[in-house]
């Protein structure tokens, strides 16, 4: 079954954990400049925001590559990089309209969250549920609860 | 490794910026931040320098798990001679400024004389330079972090500064970081003022690696586990913050209100952190907006909030009706208890203005409380405080002295000399709650014993952070001690005071000793750095440290007659509550308290506990 990264802003803390943990598995290092996901601090309003890729199904990156780099995932679906392929053009990072597809000037690659072959680092570290990796068909299935509750209350306490 | 074993050597009269290795023989003794950077600042200044002149120094340290995936691995200090206390000093913080220097590649930095001009230093990993600051030198903390990312066009970028409370020499100003996380204590910030050093701003791209990667992964998730399941740390800090001790110390009979006369506060439910979670009804919402984390943190206690937009302080200063960092437990006791004002929304005003112009509010809160208790007196009037009326409990008087000692201006100017000298000027030293200077925090010692000896010992001056043994004496952790009886409590003391000297030298938060033993700490210092990291070995490092800073202290001029409590707290008898009639036995606790420790009876480590820490 095809999962999906769900990402629950109310939850988050801003801790970074996420961010930590992507770097570390990733990079071999704890360096959130290199992160595929990122948390952002609206700070006067009070609200943190994580926020990485979606894994497009028609990706804008993919199709932008010149160079065929950028591929699917049997496993997972995630739009995975080669290093070994990508030139570091960033056609890519300018193709995809979120933002998350980043150039990495250590390596000269481009880096994209490749949901770690199918166990996202990030998901695990978070300490809050913020971020949980779930049923790609059913990432609405949380907030539809929340609002199945409010909604069927008073008719089954008028029943 | 998880050291980056580089530090920066910041030469503020010259100008100049060099790198140099980590003293790795040192890092092995004293492990990080706290520790290291108090041997690195004994080591190169005089103790009896005065702190404001450049012969002082001022470091800026992380520890080997500032950066890492360790829980709370966020922490950084200041550490120097204090300019509130001429005693040595180290402030912690949190936020994400400390870990962005690691990243950048550098354990601490070193700032030492004093720059013609003001200036700040700019760190993009190894690049780091002095700039020229006159654009941001009288401005605000949150001016300056705003204009420094702006400028840089790097949202990314952290930066730590002082406010005008710095530059204009308010005794207890703090070096501000991610707008509301301070280094706050003992006046590090007028320190950094005095050497005309505006900010520091920090761009790290190169990352912290460990020494073993798989086994540190392994023992930060047990740690994180460990917190996720505990009650304090798992539930009670992110619902309530600190703030949910405010109603439980009241109860204790442990409150200090009003200069210390009193030791339970009738307004303490207004100002807990229940209240902060009741929606108004201007706009139907809490002062709690969240509860917001540092850097790394798994258990997130901070305090986000907002003011009532119709509240006095706020209203048409749309500036302060966003959200910041809120009230904390020492604060809003500082800020309320301490001075009888029971408006939340007044006492998260002066918080935010404490935040904004990077000053301590323990201080000022308990230093405008001697300010009332004079005025009660009839020895301060309206014409020393130019109009302003110190009746108890005003929160008017309250929030107009921290907009004026932030901009060190009018009667704000004495507000800003610290409870210490502003009694001294006016004829009763006897009403400064303070020790070495520094004003006493949120816990009376009368009812809880510990705690006064805990205030009397602390290297910096009165603190709760050197030896919380409220977690208890109150709370039962790890176990249960009466907070009544001084019995027991110098052993009880040294204990906490060592643990915390190595848990504040490694780059994580004390919050957590809560949930975690050094059994839980050590498994993750061992995998992060190099060589054997055991229990006894850390609790050995924090015995050292202890040792050194109360050799600088000696060393500055400190004796063991600088080892009490005021008058007040030796005399006086608590009024009210379970603790009626008690006064602190500091008497009783000290001299077993030297004796355990292996120094004289007057307070001075013996030649055979120097040689046997190393000292």
């Amino acid at each position: 079954m095809e999962k999906a990264l769900v990402l629950d802003a109310g939850k988050c803390t801003g801790c970074e954990q996420c961010e930590v943990a992507c770097s570390m598995i990733n990079e071999g290092a704890s360096n959130p400049a290199k992160s595929r996901i990122k948390v952002f601090n609206f700070h006067d309003e009070g609200r943190f925001v994580p926020y990485t890729c979606t894994q497009c199904d028609d990706a804008w990156c993919m199709q932008a590559c010149p160079v065929d780099a950028i591929s699917v995932s049997s496993d997972t679906g995630a739009k995975m990089v080669s290093d070994a392929l990508c030139v570091g053009c960033k056609v890519c990072t300018i193709a995809c309209p979120f933002g998350t597809v980043n150039y990495n000037p250590a390596s000269g690659k481009v880096i994209k969250c490749d949901l770690c072959g199918g166990d996202p680092a990030c998901a695990k570290a978070c300490p809050t549920g913020a971020i949980t990796y779930t049923d790609a068909g059913a990432t609405g299935l949380a907030k539809m609860e929340a609002w199945a509750a409010k909604t069927d209350a008073g008719q089954q306490a008028n029943a | 490794m998880s050291w980056a074993k580089r530090i920066l050597r910041v030469n503020l009269s010259e100008g100049t910026c060099q790198e140099e290795p980590l003293n790795m023989d040192w890092a092995n003794q004293y492990l990080g931040q706290r520790g290291l950077a108090t041997k690195y600042l004994a080591s190169e200044i005089d103790p009896k320098v005065d702190p404001l002149s450049p012969d002082n120094k001022l470091i800026i340290a992380t520890g080997p798990l500032t950066g890492t995936a360790a829980s709370t691995g966020g922490r950084w200090s200041v550490i120097t001679k204090g300019a509130l206390t001429g005693a040595i000093a180290c402030s912690n913080s949190g936020g994400f400024f400390g870990a962005e220097l690691k990243f950048a590649g550098w354990d601490m930095v070193i700032f030492e004389g004093k720059a013609p001009n003001p200036v700040y230093l700019l760190i993009q990993d190894d690049v780091a330079k002095l700039v020229d600051a006159s654009d941001y030198w009288g401005r605000t903390v949150w001016e300056t972090e705003k204009g420094l990312k702006a400028e840089y066009q790097d949202p990314q970028m952290r930066v730590a500064s002082i406010g005008q409370s710095g530059e204009n020499g308010v005794k207890f100003a703090c070096v501000v970081n991610d707008l509301h996380r301070a280094a706050g204590r003992s006046g590090v910030g007028t320190v950094m003022g005095s050497k005309n050093l505006k900010a520091v701003a920090v761009r790290g791209t190169k990352g912290v690696k460990v020494d073993n990667p798989e086994a540190f992964l392994a023992a930060a998730a047990d740690g994180k586990a460990v917190l996720a399941e505990n009650a304090v740390t798992g539930e009670g800090l992110p619902a309530l913050g600190t703030q949910v001790l405010m109603n439980v110390i009241n109860e204790t009979g442990a409150l200090p209100t009003h200069n210390h006369k009193d030791v339970q506060f009738d307004g303490a439910s207004d100002i807990s952190g229940e209240a902060m979670t009741v929606p108004r009804r201007s706009d139907g919402k809490p002062n709690l907006t969240r509860n917001g984390a540092c850097f790394g943190c798994t258990i997130g206690c901070g305090r986000i909030s907002t003011i009532d937009p119709e509240h006095y302080t706020v209203k048409d200063r749309e500036q302060y009706q966003k959200a910041s960092g809120g009230l904390e437990y020492e604060a809003a006791w500082a800020l309320g208890a301490a001075t009888g004002v029971s408006d939340l929304d007044a006492l998260t005003f002066a918080n935010f203005i404490c935040n904004e112009q990077g000053f301590d509010p323990i201080s000022f809160g308990t230093t405008v409380g001697a300010a009332m208790e004079l005025f009660e007196m009839g020895v301060l009037t309206t014409k020393e405080t130019d109009g302003i009326d110190l009746t108890w409990g005003n929160a008017e008087a309250l929030t107009t002295l921290a907009e004026l000692t932030g901009r060190g201006e009018g009667f704000g100017a004495e507000i800003g000399l610290g409870s210490k000298l502003l009694t001294e000027k006016y004829g009763h030293p006897d009403l400064s709650m303070s020790v070495k200077g520094q004003e006493f925090p949120a816990y009376d010692s009368r009812g809880i014993q510990g705690m006064g000896l805990t205030y009397a010992t602390s290297n910096r001056g009165a603190c709760h952070l050197r030896s919380y043994t409220v977690a208890s004496e109150i709370l039962g952790i790890p176990e249960k001690t009466d907070p009544l009886s001084s019995d027991g409590k110098a052993g009880l003391v040294i204990a906490f005071q060592d643990a915390t000297g190595a848990v504040d030298s490694a780059g994580i938060c004390v919050f957590t000793t809560f949930a975690w033993s050094m059994d839980n700490i050590a498994p993750q210092i061992d995998a992060a750095c190099e060589g054997d990291w055991t229990v006894e070995r850390l609790l050995e490092v924090g015995e050292r440290i202890w040792n050194l800073e109360r050799k600088f202290n000696i060393d500055a001029g400190f004796t063991g007659k600088d080892d009490t409590l005021p008058k007040r707290l030796l005399k006086e008898a608590a009024k009210t509550g379970p603790a009626e009639g008690k006064v602190n036995e500091l008497g009783k606790m000290l001299p077993e308290y030297y004796s355990l420790r292996g120094w004289t009876d007057d307070g001075v480590p013996t030649n055979e506990t120097l040689d046997r820490l190393v000292l």
